[in-house]
């Protein structure tokens, strides 16, 4: 299992303002951001990003819009400042939320130039973005994934088309001379991944032979890795644990009270992050037909309710580091007991090479942020890296 | 009741009722609500066609069909396959500017225009509204928009079939697919509305808040010779809060020479 460090970059001296508001997101004014306070911590952020790279750490950024949990606001604007910053770790874009990207070209360009800047170490996660993301980029909820799949295949196209221009009709994007420059440095493309929550999105990603991550929820990661491995064995390949990914808060101290501790502050991003207005959690055409007659059948909705091992609901914005950990949300305690959870997780989910490492989260601070990121890195990401590994032949 | 016809290879799912002048009824964004009383008012006086538009209810929606110029043709066709002449055409909210959009291309088999809270018109500037955001409050607020007794429109979605649940998960997102971006509207249709030459009604529930009745008033200017009829205790939807007055007035305009 490879460590993933990755961070929202969050705006958490709003948070209380926006759960006041009933909405982190969207609707939320950004009169309640002092840009000389978010310069401070941008700025401790990306410091955070490059003592990965110092720890042996790969690194993942994300981006979302119009929020006070992450001000990350572009992955490529992100990554090409990291890139300068970092010499080993690979950089994931985890994603690109290509559905609400009126320009999917301009997508494979900035990916192509980071790859260069790099020197290859990129990877490009084409996302379809959440639900509330659709507001801010106002993009048509209808139709939103044949609209994903148009630009996934037009920027594949563009990345690996080395013979251009070539011109592309679909039906959403238009172009008539797509010809980038500079091109990948790793051909025909940069390793793609997907994202999602369902089985649905792991037989699609098993397709394609992408890498598949989800998050927060083993009770949601385990059916989609099961149908990504069941669709791959049906065309006829076995898929690795190289191809599953998962993102999880992580608290690791030297003493489990650390652990807990850094863990439960990280975790205040699982407990503000579903506070959204609810018009935005599910604009029409973003879920299936299936999906809405249940959410209609079930009514109005409080909170983000997920089961645990148990069966247990458990609403994540009122939920403790315990209970979080029973849902594989959090792993969280000395650097022993955080390898033996993922070790005991990786074995329920049948092999995930990548763990998405949650390891800074609104108030964990700066010091503790750098004791999660080293305890990690020099005391369970070796570890967890042996998972998974074919034994050598005797 | 329910039959089915294929025009322009799109299945549509058409309720048919009534007999006499034919009048084609283009439903609301929130669907056609046969079972609400207003259906079988309006079918005593006339043979009321009213489809379900691509992607509501049982009517098919094909990966081509993505714009309200596609409705507008697709009726257009049905009305010829139909043989109507002398037809009465009337759109409610969004069926409104789907009517709109046929009447700017071609009014030669229709005798009347009913506009009823029409969306489909941008009137104001960049920074003003003139349709409200239905897609950006709660489902409460927006009953409270859309319904002088929000009340009447609560549906206990909980309790109803899969199937019908169904239909209105289709038809909520057959909405967004026609009327996301621009919202709800077509930026040139304004400038076509001069075309309209058939006689125009325009009838507005009183406590619209979706689209006021101020809105009404800029459409009643911009069509020709078009009146605007103000019906009271009624909010977006007067034909199902105010089913009676509102038909006596459609029929009070269609049965006046």
């Amino acid at each position: 299992m490879r460590t993933w460090y990755f961070s929202e970059m969050a705006y958490h001296p709003a948070w209380e303002a926006g759960l006041a508001r009933g909405s982190l997101r969207v609707v939320l004014p950004n009169g309640h951001v002092d840009p000389a306070v978010a310069h401070k911590l941008l700025s401790r952020y990306l410091d955070e990003f490059a003592l990965c790279d110092e720890e042996g750490l790969d690194i993942m950024v994300n981006e979302h819009h119009a929020t006070a949990t992450c001000m990350t606001v572009s992955v490529p604007m992100a990554l090409a400042v990291i890139a300068r910053e970092t010499r080993r770790a690979r950089l994931l874009s985890l994603g690109n939320p290509i559905a609400n990207r009126p320009d999917p070209v301009r997508v494979a360009e900035e990916v192509a130039w980071l790859d260069v800047l790099s020197g290859g170490r990129t990877e490009l996660g084409l996302v379809k973005g959440a639900a509330y993301e659709i507001a801010p980029a106002n993009s048509n909820p209808a139709r939103l994934m044949r609209r994903y799949w148009e630009a996934h295949d037009l920027i594949l196209k563009a990345l690996s088309t080395h013979d251009g221009p070539f011109s592309w009709e679909g039906e959403f994007f238009q172009y008539r001379h797509v010809n980038i420059w500079p091109r990948p440095v790793q051909q025909p493309h940069p390793p793609i991944w997907m994202t999602g929550m369902s089985a649905a999105t792991g037989r699609a990603a098993a397709e394609k032979g992408h890498v598949v991550g989800t998050l927060l929820s083993g009770g949601i990661a385990k059916p989609m890795f099961d149908a990504y491995r069941a669709r791959a064995r049906e065309l006829g390949w076995e898929a690795g644990a190289d191809r599953m990914a998962y993102a999880a808060v992580v608290g690791v101290g030297h003493t489990r009270a650390e652990g807990y501790r850094r863990a439960d502050l990280i975790a205040g991003y699982v407990r503000t992050a579903p506070v959204v207005a609810e018009p935005f959690t599910n604009p029409p055409g973003y879920n299936t037909i299936p999906a809405n007659v249940a959410m209609l059948k079930a009514g109005k909705k409080k909170g983000r309710i997920v089961a645990d091992r148990n069966g247990n609901l458990i609403d994540a914005t009122q939920a403790s580091v315990e209970d979080l950990m029973a849902t594989d949300t959090v792993f969280a305690g000395t650097p022993d007991d955080v390898y033996e959870q993922l070790k005991d997780f990786n074995a329920r989910m049948g092999g995930v090479g990548h763990l998405l490492f949650f390891g800074q989260g609104g108030f964990l601070d700066h010091q503790d942020t750098v004791e999660n990121i080293r305890l990690f890195a020099r005391e369970v990401a070796p570890r967890i890296a042996e998972l998974n590994r074919p034994r050598a032949a005797a | 009741m329910t039959r089915y016809q294929t025009v322009a290879g799109v299945d549509l799912a058409i309720e048919e009722e009534g007999a006499g002048r034919p009048l084609l009824f283009l439903h609301p964004g929130e669907g056609l609500e046969p079972h609400r009383p207003w259906l079988d008012l309006l079918a005593r006086h006339y043979r009321v066609i009213a489809p379900w538009h691509p992607g509501w209810g049982n009517s098919a929606l094909p990966d081509w069909v993505g714009g309200v110029d596609d409705l507008a043709y697709l009726y257009l066709d049905l009305v010829a396959a139909l043989k109507l002449e002398r037809a009465i055409l009337v759109g409610a909210c969004f069926g409104g500017w789907v009517a709109a959009e046929m009447a700017v291309r071609n009014t030669a088999h229709f005798a009347g225009l009913g506009l009823i809270a029409p969306l489909g018109v941008k009137f104001g500037g960049v920074l003003e509204r003139d349709i409200a955001d239905m897609h950006a409050v709660s489902r409460d607020a927006y009953l409270a928009l859309a319904w002088a007794d929000p009340a009447r429109g609560d549906v206990d979605t909980t309790t109803l079939p899969d199937a019908e649940l169904a239909a209105i998960a289709r038809g909520r997102e057959a909405f967004a697919l026609f009327g996301w971006k621009p919202y709800m509207h077509n930026p040139r249709l304004r400038h076509w509305l001069h075309r309209i030459d058939i006689p125009t009604r325009l009838l507005w529930g009183a406590e619209d808040r979706i689209v006021t009745p101020a809105y009404g008033e800029r459409w009643r200017a911009a069509i020709p010779g078009a009146s605007l009829g103000i019906v009271p205790d009624a909010g977006h939807f007067p034909l199902w809060e105010q089913p009676e007055t509102t038909v006596a007035e459609l029929t009070r305009f269609i049965d006046t020479p």
